[in-house]
Order: C-alpha cells, then sequence, then structure tokens
C-alpha cells in the first residue's frame, strides 16, 4: 500500500507545488478580485478546476477575496471547483476509474460546480 | 527495458525533485524554495490524512463484510444507503484523490456505482473537519447556502453516473 498509494501522491504533491508557483495566491486574487465580472468567474471556474490547492491555504485565499470585495458567485465557483474538479489529478484519477468514469466524473462536477457558484451568489 | 523503466518513472520523477530541492535550498534558488514551501505545506496536509485513510481502509476490509456493504450501500440500499454513503464521506478528511483508494474498496465490496459517486461528492464537499474550517473563513451563511446547493447536484451525479455505467464496462482498479 505504501508504494502503490503514497509515491503516486507525492507525485502529486510535487506537480501541485510547482503549479502554485506558476500561479501563485496573489495572481489568483488580482483576477479574482472586486468587479472582476464575468472574466473573474471564467477565471474561477478554470483556475479551480486545474488547481488543487490545500483546504487551509485556499479557505485563507478565499476570505482575503471577499474582504477585497470579490462576489460571492466568484468565490464560491472557485472554491467549488477546487473540491469537485481535478484536472491536475485526472491522471491519477484515471488510473482508478478508466478514461471514460474519471473523465465524465470531472465534466459532471465542473457543470455542477458553476451552477453552485451561481445559485450561491444569488442567495448571498 | 521499457516495462523496467515505466516501473521506476515515478521514483525518478521524485528523485528529480529530491535533488532539486536540494540544490534550491544549497544554493538560495528562490523559486527552487517557494516550490519547497508549496510542497511542505501539502505534504503536511497530506500527512495529517494518510495515517486515518489506511485505518479505514484496513478496518473495513478486515471487519465489513461484503455482505454488509452490498446490503447498506448496495444496489438495493435506497435512501439508507446514500445517507450512508454521505456519513461515512463526512466522517474523513483530505482531498479528493485520498478517496480513491476507499472507492476502490467500497466497490469491491460491492457498494453501487451510484453510492460510489454520492460518496466521492460528499467527501470532496461535506467533510467536516473542512466545514469546520469553512465556517471560519467564510461564516455560518456561506457554507450553509454552498452545502445545501451541493447536496441535490452530486446526488444528481451519482444518479446519472449509474444510469449511464451500469452494464457498461465500469471497474476500479486497484494501483500497482
Amino acid at each position: 500500500m505504501f508504494r502503490t498509494v503514497v509515491i503516486p501522491f507525492l507525485n502529486i504533491l510535487i506537480l501541485i507545488s510547482l503549479l502554485l508557483y506558476i500561479i501563485p495566491p496573489s495572481i489568483i486574487s488580482n483576477y479574482l478580485g472586486e468587479g472582476s465580472g464575468v472574466l473573474g468567474f471564467l477565471t474561477a471556474a478554470v483556475v479551480g478546476s486545474i488547481a488543487l490547492i490545500p483546504g487551509f491555504i485556499s479557505y485563507p485565499i478565499a476570505a482575503s477575496l471577499i474582504q477585497q470585495g470579490a462576489s460571492y458567485t466568484v468565490v464560491a465557483t472557485f472554491m467549488t471547483t477546487l473540491m469537485m474538479v481535478g484536472i491536475v489529478t485526472l491522471p491519477l484519477e484515471i488510473k482508478y476509474f478508466g478514461k471514460t468514469v474519471a473523465v465524465s466524473r470531472n465534466a459532471l462536477n465542473f457543470v455542477a460546480a458553476i451552477i453552485i457558484g451561481l445559485v450561491v451568489g444569488m442567495i448571498l | 527495458m521499457r516495462k523496467n523503466l515505466k516501473k521506476y518513472q515515478q521514483y525518478i520523477f521524485l528523485l528529480a525533485f529530491a535533488i532539486i530541492t536540494l540544490l534550491s535550498l544549497a544554493f538560495g534558488f528562490q523559486p527552487g524554495k517557494t516550490v519547497v514551501t508549496n510542497f511542505t505545506q501539502s505534504f503536511i496536509e497530506m500527512i495529517t490524512f494518510i495515517p486515518f485513510l489506511f485505518i479505514i481502509v484496513g478496518l473495513f476490509d478486515v471487519w465489513v463484510p461484503k455482505e454488509k456493504i452490498e446490503k447498506h450501500i448496495g444496489r438495493e440500499s435506497g435512501v439508507k444507503g446514500i445517507v450512508l454513503a454521505i456519513i461515512l464521506a463526512m466522517l474523513q478528511a483530505g482531498p479528493l484523490y485520498g478517496a480513491f483508494p476507499v472507492a476502490y474498496m467500497l466497490y469491491h465490496k460491492g457498494a453501487s456505482i451510484r453510492n460510489i459517486f454520492i460518496y466521492l461528492g460528499a467527501f470532496s464537499t461535506l467533510k467536516i473537519p473542512m466545514l469546520g474550517i469553512e465556517i471560519g473563513y467564510l461564516g455560518i451563511q456561506f457554507t450553509l447556502a454552498r452545502t445545501l446547493v451541493s447536496l441535490p447536484l452530486f446526488i444528481g451525479i451519482g444518479y446519472l453516473m449509474e444510469w449511464y455505467f451500469t452494464d457498461k464496462d465500469f471497474k476500479i482498479n486497484k494501483l500497482g
């Protein structure tokens, strides 16, 4: 179990750390901040889907985004795509579920995350 | 030879990372140091959930017989099965990829396709430890709104996945 679970997980972590370096949280904040509109919404959905940011980093980012005047729609979309969709982890997911299932799950969850973002924004 | 290469590929990646890390720290290469900081943060998250994951998979494997899983979250389990899959997911911690080994175990013990994807949906959005952090940072209103909207959607995804993949070649592989 160590070899089959921990090693692939470590490799995912390396990918995530490289990605976080290429797209640092400060840049994410710039694009998702106040008055970012439709572009901010799309950026949130795309970046959230690709990246996989640990909860204890992403929640502080989300809180600071709200303080900077980002809309609840953008923040909810960002958080939900982060949680439900994982492009970086897709290769690992394909190993477990096969290509069709893994891609379908991510596609459906992407649509769901967009709906969640829009509805949460409407409620709050 | 090619087979060997593939087998060691994942170690080569790790080894390369370790070497670059050491060099970056030794020579103060800033991008390298930033990546290492990111890695450490994610690593802390990983080691906090991995022991727990092993315990859950291990205990289920040994103590919960196949008939029980089949009966309670299998194909005929209905609403109770959905509720159980969600509760099981809520009690866990860690990022989504940590749930894949559990999904594998559940599937091989007879859980239905629907409940496996409901489990994954609940795992990604409703884990109790994460809800605690979320309430702390974003407030109870945000968290309630997000979870209540998510719930019907990931249950719907479970039904969709089951509808589409039943009687197709659905399987979950064990890694390695």
